[in-house]
């Protein structure tokens, strides 16, 4: 069976698949969608609880919910992918770099990935956070800095199992160069589980963004994010549990359906590893 | 074993030195300065009180000399004093937090053994059976569910919806004057919601560990060799295989002490409980560059402690290993 046609037996990679485009889709129409303005204030409608006319409720300042949220898909895919794509592009580089040359380099690197593993990231990506301005980008930036340890040990292990192999052998024979070996003979063959890294470390990127948000280190308001509209539900815990329950349940959902589109491309890919 | 103890206590050093040489610098490079907070709500603020101030922090010095004299210090067990207003010694206001923060989390981690140990096992020993499934759907969703959501989410319901369990903070208002069994059932239930919500992460993880491990172990010749002797099928799952397959879970415990340390500032800071976690959320937002060295200096030893723990658990645990060393 072709990677397609396992994929499109697996219903829950498909609805893993559907989840994630249609946050593509709400995140890319986001203007249209909203039935609101998510910045407008209305303060003769603050806190209101959900109804016909908000459907998820207002805020602290009348700001409709729904369209908040709306808004808020478009940053949490913006910080899952820029943020493990940094993940991944560091990631990759250092393990292709220990897997392909062993010895002392890859001792080096490997013990790196040791001490980043050792150490409790949430503890280091609040102190950065917290120092620098706070702002999406440098979210992205830490979150990435600070998640490659993972992919770094998945493309070293490809790589150890892949360069002794005889098409290795037969480029280098013919000449190629370590980086042409590297990026064009050995790294295409790694692809699948790079993927896989990918999409399980966006939900986790998402995951962490949304706390970070959440303890008023993220993205800052007035910009809507799901973690600072579950502030918001923090603030007003005892009056209006709209503000906490919803945008919890688009993180929630989201995470869900990277998760299974990950887990769904990994048993399309490699039905060795379907447990 | 010994002579492989003192080699990997000798190795956290080198470690140790490296994080707190990554962490001086990331802190300290970053734009802002902790006297900014002091001074800038201050209109009679000067710019020589300013530098006043920068020299008695000794911020005015470059980098690695501020480095080597925290270094110094802290050869002598001294963490430096705080840049807050109370100007208390660091080593003291973590050490009055420490055991609060250990505690929630040793708490956590009994709970984490004691609830997924079981269901990593049934759900292994009776693979695709209904409750595997409802497990299954359970762990997935555990993995996706933000902690700080979830404890929201308890609050509005056990602790306002119901009233049951108290929101914030460890000891009610009346505590002093609550009998010695009043005041233990007090902060027992101030404690069932952090407590939970530390453990609920780890829970869906090493559950799920245990269970791929478990059914990779059922499957060796060995477990084969003790149903063909006779064995009673309790004998064979929770004497032959169980031991197996909790090995490497003890790795796993040992690696996911990072995470709870690490989470402990959400739910300390969600739940208003005056730890460690909570002590650096504060220290980090008012840039008290001392109290967050400390903290990041004890969060890291912890969790080379714990690894190490778990090393050498393993070590005993596992006959190979204590043999071959």
């Amino acid at each position: 069976m072709t990677f397609w046609e396992m994929f499109y037996k697996n219903k829950l990679a498909l609805t893993g698949c559907g989840i994630v485009i249609l946050l593509f889709v709400v995140s890319l129409m986001a203007p249209v969608i909203a039935p609101y303005d998510p910045g407008a204030i209305d303060l003769k409608n603050v806190l209101a609880p959900p109804s016909g006319e908000h459907w998820f409720g207002t805020d602290q300042l009348g700001r409709d919910v729904l369209s908040r949220m709306i808004w808020g898909a478009r940053i949490s895919l913006k910080v899952g992918f820029v943020a493990t794509g940094l993940a991944i592009l560091i990631g990759m580089i250092l393990g292709a770099v220990a897997g392909y040359y062993g010895g002392w380099i890859d001792a080096t690197i490997m013990r790196f990935v040791d001490v980043m593993l050792c150490f409790p990231a949430f503890f280091l990506i609040l102190a950065v956070i917290a120092f620098l301005e706070p702002s999406i980008w440098n979210i992205m930036i830490v979150i990435g800095l600070t998640g490659w340890m993972g992919v770094t040990r998945l493309v070293r292990a490809d790589f150890i199992s892949l360069r002794e192999r005889d098409f290795v052998r037969a480029a280098r024979a013919i000449g190629a160069n370590d980086a042409r070996i590297i990026f064009l003979h050995i790294l295409p063959n790694a692809l699948a589980s790079i993927l896989v890294a990918a999409t399980l470390g966006i939900a986790g990127a998402i995951l962490t963004e949304s706390a970070l948000s959440f303890l008023g280190i993220g993205v800052q308001p007035p910009i809507p994010s799901w973690g600072n509209i579950l502030t918001a539900g923090k603030d007003n815990i005892d009056i209006a549990w709209w503000l906490s329950l919803y945008p919890g349940l688009a993180i929630l959902i989201t995470v869900v359906g990277y998760n299974l589109l990950g887990e769904g491309i990994r048993d399309a890919s490699d039905p060795r590893l379907k447990r | 074993m010994s002579i492989y103890l003192i080699k990997r206590i000798l190795f956290m050093i080198p470690l140790l030195l490296g994080i707190t040489i990554i962490c001086f610098f990331v802190m300290h490079l970053a734009p802002g300065l902790p006297t900014d907070l002091q001074t800038q709500m201050n209109p009679k603020a000067s710019v020589e009180m300013k530098e006043r101030l920068m020299s008695l922090y000794e911020l005015d010095k470059p980098l690695p000399v501020q480095y080597w004299s925290w270094l110094k210090k802290l050869g002598r067990g001294d963490l430096g004093t705080s840049f807050s207003s109370d100007h208390r010694p660091v080593s003291d206001k973590i050490l009055e937090r420490l055991p609060i923060t250990i505690a929630i989390n040793f708490l956590s981690l009994i709970i984490i053994i004691a609830v997924a140990v079981p269901i990593g096992v049934l759900s292994a020993v009776h693979q695709d059976s209904l409750f595997d499934k409802v497990i299954s759907v359970f762990v997935f969703v555990g993995f996706a569910v933000p902690t700080f959501w979830l404890a929201l989410l308890m609050m509005i319901f056990f602790g306002i919806h119901l009233g049951w369990l108290p929101i914030s903070g460890l000891r009610s208002l009346n505590y002093e004057y609550l009998s010695g069994w009043g005041q233990l059932t007090d902060l027992a239930k101030h404690l069932i919601l952090p407590v939970f919500i530390s453990a609920f992460g780890g829970l869906a993880g090493l559950s799920r560990y245990i269970r791929a491990n478990m059914l990779e172990v059922i499957r060796q010749d060995y477990i084969l060799t003790a149903r063909a002797k006779g064995l009673s099928e309790r004998q064979v799952i929770y004497k032959h295989a169980l031991r197996n397959a909790l090995l490497p879970a003890i790795t796993i415990l040992g690696l996911s002490i990072p995470g709870l340390i690490g989470g402990s500032v959400i739910f300390e800071t969600i739940f208003a409980i005056p730890g460690m976690g909570q002590l650096f959320y504060m220290s980090v937002m008012a840039r008290d560059y001392p109290t967050v060295m400390g903290i990041l200096l004890i969060g890291a030893i912890l969790t080379l402690v714990g690894n190490l723990i778990a090393d050498v658990s393993y070590a005993i645990a596992d006959p190979r290993i204590r043999i071959s060393s």
